[in-house]
C-alpha cells in the first residue's frame, strides 16, 4: 500500500486525506457524472461532494459519504478545489479496469490546500503511480432552489425501467418532455423526433413503480442533449426518484450501489426549456 | 530469383498470421528480407517513420515445410522485397483454416508475392484462394539500408513490467500528454513519467531485474557504475504505444536498453521470432 511509503511529515501537511481499498468505489460513480471536463469538489465531515455544471442549466453531484473511505481525515470544516474531471479519471483507472476478480486498484487521495494539486497515490499488484493534479478555486456552485416543499410530483422507480427507455430515446428528438399526473398516462416520457413522436408509459400501479406521489398534471420539456448525460447515471443505479417542483425545474435522483454493496447518491438538477413557456 | 515456400501445420500457420499482423500494426510499409535459414521483416528509421525502426526476425524453419531460395545472385543469396505488410496480412486472414498455404514470388503486370491457400471444402476437390501481393524489388545496391542493426551502446538493459499493465499505464498517460520519459537503472527499477500543465504522473516499477548481457554485449556502463543510477529517455507516447498495441505474440522475454538521452531500444523474444523496436528520442 502506498500509505507506507508516506512518512508522518507528508502526512501531517495534507488538510484532506481519503482513502479507497479499491478506486473504482470513487471512478465509477465520477464517471457517472463526467460530461465536463470541471469538477469542483467539496469536502466535509460528511463526506466528498462532487459537482459537474452544464451551461448554467444543468447540474449533476456524486455524493461520497465518509463511511466509504477506510481513511478519511478532514481538518478543516469545508474543503474546496476544482479539478479536471477528465484527467482524474484518467490517473484514477491508471492502471486500467482489471477484470480479474480480487484485483483492484488502491488509493489515497491527498489535499494540502489552496494552490497545492491534488495528489493521487495509486497501487496496484505492487506497482505505484503517483499523480499530481493541478487545482483551481472552486466556483460557486448553481443553487436551484429546489426544496421538498415545493415539489409538486414524485415518483421513485426501479432504474430496470427505464434503462430501456434511455437506451432507445430517439437522439434526433430536441427535447425530453415529462408528464406526471395522477391520472392516466401517470408517468409518461415522450420525444419527438425525425421518425415521429414516441411515448414511454409507466402506469401507477406497475411493478417497477415503488413510489406515486402526483398531486396534479404537470408537462414539461428538458433539452435531450442536457438530459442525455445522465444516462450513465441511470446504468449505475438501482433506484431512481423523479421529481419535479412548481416551476417545472427536474431532480433526477439516483440510489447506486457500489462493488462492495455501499450506497451513494447522484442527483441531476435541470431547467425546463424555455421556448415552451411561450406557448 | 526465385523464391517458394509451404506452411502446412495449421500452428505455425496462425504463429506466422500473428507475426505478420504485429508487424503490420507498426508500419505500412518495409522490407521483407528472405534468406535460406530467415525471414526478416525490416523497417530503417527514416524521417517519414519518425525515425523508428524495427527488425523482425523469423526462424524459417520454424515456420515453414518447404523453403527454395534462389537470391539475386550466388554470393548474394538473398531476395530483398519491399512490401505493404497489412496486403500480407489480408491475404493471411482468408486462410485461417487453410490445409497449406504457398508462397511464391511471380511475375504479373509487376513483381508479386502470390499466395495460395487451399481451403478445406466438402467436396473432394480443394478451394484455392489466391492472392497477388504487389511488391517491389529493392536493388543490391540498396540492401546496406537494410542490415541488422547494430545493438546501440546502452547504459542501462532492464527486463519491461508486464506488458498488460505497461500498456493500461502508456494508454492512460497518452491522454494526457504527448510525451513520456523512460527511466531505468541496474537495479531493476523502472519509472515512466510525464510532465504537463495541468498534471503530473510517475509510475514506479520495481523488481524487474536486469538481463545478464556479460561479455559478448556492448554494456557501456563501467564495473563501478552506480546501480541505483537512473539513465532516462524521452520518447514519443504514441510510438511506444503503438508498438505496444500492436503486439499479437506474446514474448516470453520483453526487454528494453536505453542509450541516454538518445534511443529506446525494445526487444521482444519469442521462441522462433525476435522482434526489435528504436525509437529514437524527442528532440
Amino acid at each position: 500500500m502506498p500509505l507506507s511509503t508516506q512518512s508522518q511529515a507528508d502526512i501531517d501537511q495534507y488538510i484532506l486525506i481519503a482513502s479507497l481499498d479499491n478506486a473504482r468505489n470513487l471512478s465509477n460513480i465520477l464517471k457517472a457524472i463526467s460530461f465536463r471536463d470541471h469538477a469542483i469538489f467539496n469536502a466535509t465531515q460528511n463526506g466528498l461532494k462532487v459537482t459537474v455544471e452544464d451551461s448554467k442549466c444543468l447540474q449533476a453531484n456524486a455524493f461520497i459519504q465518509a463511511d466509504i473511505f477506510q481513511e478519511y481525515i478532514i481538518k478543516e470544516d469545508t474543503v474546496g478545489f476544482q479539478v479536471n474531471l477528465t484527467v482524474l479519471l484518467d490517473c484514477l483507472t491508471i492502471f486500467g479496469g482489471s477484470t480479474v476478480p480480487g484485483v483492484c486498484t488502491a488509493l489515497r487521495m491527498c489535499y494540502n490546500g489552496y494552490g497545492y494539486p491534488l495528489t493521487l497515490f495509486l497501487e496496484e499488484g505492487g506497482v505505484v503511480t503517483v499523480c499530481k493534479i493541478n487545482t483551481q478555486e472552486p466556483e460557486e456552485p448553481i443553487d436551484f432552489d429546489f426544496c421538498s416543499t415545493n415539489v409538486t410530483n414524485k415518483v421513485i422507480l426501479q432504474s430496470d425501467s427505464l434503462k430501456e427507455a434511455f437506451s432507445e430515446l430517439d437522439m434526433t428528438s430536441e427535447v425530453l418532455q415529462i408528464t406526471m399526473s395522477p391520472s392516466h398516462p401517470y408517468f409518461r416520457l415522450s420525444t419527438f423526433g425525425n421518425s415521429g413522436n414516441a411515448h414511454y408509459d409507466y402506469p401507477k400501479d406497475s411493478d417497477m413503480m415503488e413510489l406515486f406521489q402526483c398531486t396534479k398534471i404537470q408537462t414539461s420539456r428538458y433539452k435531450m442533449s442536457l438530459l442525455k448525460p445522465s444516462t450513465k447515471a441511470l446504468a449505475l443505479s438501482c433506484k431512481v426518484s423523479v421529481r419535479t417542483d412548481s416551476r417545472g425545474f427536474l431532480s433526477l435522483q439516483y440510489l447506486v450501489r457500489n462493488d462492495d454493496g455501499q450506497i451513494c447518491f447522484v442527483e441531476y438538477y435541470c431547467c425546463p426549456d424555455e421556448e415552451v413557456e411561450e406557448e | 530469383m526465385k523464391f517458394r515456400a509451404k506452411i502446412i501445420d495449421v500452428g505455425c500457420l496462425n504463429h506466422f498470421t500473428r507475426v505478420v499482423n504485429t508487424v503490420s500494426r507498426l508500419t505500412k510499409a518495409c522490407v521483407l528480407r528472405l534468406t535460406c535459414d530467415h525471414l526478416y521483416f525490416v523497417l530503417s528509421g527514416r524521417v517519414a517513420s519518425g525515425g523508428v525502426s524495427m527488425w523482425c526476425e523469423l526462424s524459417q524453419g520454424n515456420f515453414f515445410d518447404e523453403f527454395q531460395l534462389e537470391g539475386v545472385s550466388a554470393d548474394a543469396n538473398e531476395i530483398l522485397l519491399e512490401v505493404a505488410p497489412e496486403n500480407l496480412s489480408r491475404a493471411l486472414k482468408t486462410a485461417q483454416n487453410a490445409k497449406s498455404v504457398k508462397i511464391k514470388l511471380t511475375k504479373k503486370s509487376s513483381a508479386c508475392l502470390t499466395l495460395a491457400a487451399e481451403l478445406p471444402s466438402l467436396s473432394s476437390v480443394s478451394r484455392v484462394v489466391t492472392h497477388d501481393i504487389p511488391v517491389d524489388v529493392i536493388p543490391r545496391r540498396l540492401w546496406h539500408d537494410f542490415r541488422e542493426p547494430q545493438m546501440p551502446d546502452f547504459d542501462v538493459s532492464i527486463y519491461l513490467p508486464p506488458l498488460k499493465t505497461l500498456k493500461s499505464v502508456v494508454d492512460r498517460m497518452k491522454n494526457l500528454s504527448n510525451s513520456l520519459v523512460l527511466e531505468a537503472n541496474l537495479n531493476g527499477e523502472m519509472n515512466l513519467k510525464i510532465d504537463t500543465d495541468l498534471v503530473s504522473v510517475t509510475t514506479h516499477f520495481k523488481d524487474l531485474g536486469n538481463p545478464p548481457w556479460g561479455d559478448d554485449g556492448s554494456q557501456s556502463s563501467s564495473p563501478h557504475r552506480d546501480p541505483e543510477l537512473m539513465t532516462e529517455v524521452c520518447v514519443d507516447i504514441r510510438k511506444l504505444q503503438q508498438f505496444l498495441t500492436g503486439q499479437q505474440v506474446h514474448p516470453s522475454r520483453a526487454m528494453c536498453n536505453i542509450v541516454d538521452r538518445r534511443i529506446l531500444h525494445l526487444i521482444f523474444l519469442h521462441e522462433d521470432v525476435s522482434l526489435q523496436y528504436f525509437i529514437p528520442a524527442l528532440a
